[in-house]
């Protein structure tokens, strides 16, 4: 697992029913090239979070193939739709296997 | 690797070099590849597809962007200056309010970032924006 890796997510935690709300989600990652040369020459293997799943109550919102260009500490902007009292839950796939969590709940009132 | 100012300058400067003598051409032939996987070879058109940029980039390792085509399922990003154009692929899902998205992208020199929308009934839309770049994003 590479080290340091902080997912970080904004979600209002209340809406009203069938509300557009604006997420933002960043995730501290050094987000490895593979273009990159060490002091000696050698190339930095390349070591990414190659996918950024959000879900809410199972249903998918939005889902990011990403590649080498994303920068490091990836950072996404978009917006979701809440139809009802549930979860949002964000997921990052990291390259070498690893899967990084984060659930926030989104009360309607 | 400690990056201080000179190793910076010199970064950038090769990485300007590299761009301005001749590696252009295959890498925009890459970028129609990479965008002809994504559309399977199908017609891409215009508008539809709003790509928003900085004209200047002060640093190539983090640019924002920000895309949006309504009634798009999924958006793909390219930057046909890049090593590897491909940068990311937004898909919609039916809990997305709209087809927005915004990140940050490296870029390793003065390119045009492209993005390809497709939309709902299967046709392909495009947007491209100039994007120019001080220091290169892709370490030389």
């Amino acid at each position: 697992m590479a080290e340091g890796v902080k997912p970080r997510v904004k979600v209002p935690s209340k809406a009203s029913a069938g509300d557009t709300i604006t997420i933002k989600t960043l995730i501290s990652h050094q987000m490895e090239s593979g273009q990159r040369k060490d002091d000696d020459g050698n190339t930095i293997p390349r070591s990414i979070i190659n996918r950024f799943v959000v879900d809410f109550n199972g249903e998918n919102v939005i889902d990011v193939a990403m590649e080498p260009a994303i920068s490091t500490n990836p950072f996404f902007e978009f917006e979701a739709t809440v139809p009802e009292t549930g979860d949002f839950k964000f997921t990052w796939y990291d390259d070498d296997g690893s899967v990084y969590e984060e659930t926030k709940t989104v009360t309607v009132g | 690797m400690e990056l201080n100012r000179r190793k910076m300058l010199v970064l950038g400067t090769a990485g300007a070099a590299v761009t301005a003598f001749g590696a252009l051409p295959a890498f925009a032939s890459a970028t129609e590849d990479a965008i002809a996987k994504f559309t399977g070879g199908a017609d891409v058109g215009e508008g539809g597809v709003e790509l928003t940029a900085p004209e200047i980039a002060e640093n190539g390792n983090t640019v924002p962007i920000e895309v949006s085509a309504p009634g798009a399922v999924a958006i793909s990003i390219f930057a046909d200056g890049n090593p590897t154009p491909p940068v990311a692929t937004f898909k919609f899902g039916p809990l997305a309010a709209s087809q927005f998205a915004s990140t940050r992208i490296r870029l390793a020199g003065t390119q045009n970032v492209i993005a390809v929308a497709q939309m709902e009934d299967g046709s392909f839309k495009q947007a491209s924006a100039n994007v120019k770049v001080t220091i290169g994003g892709c370490g030389g």
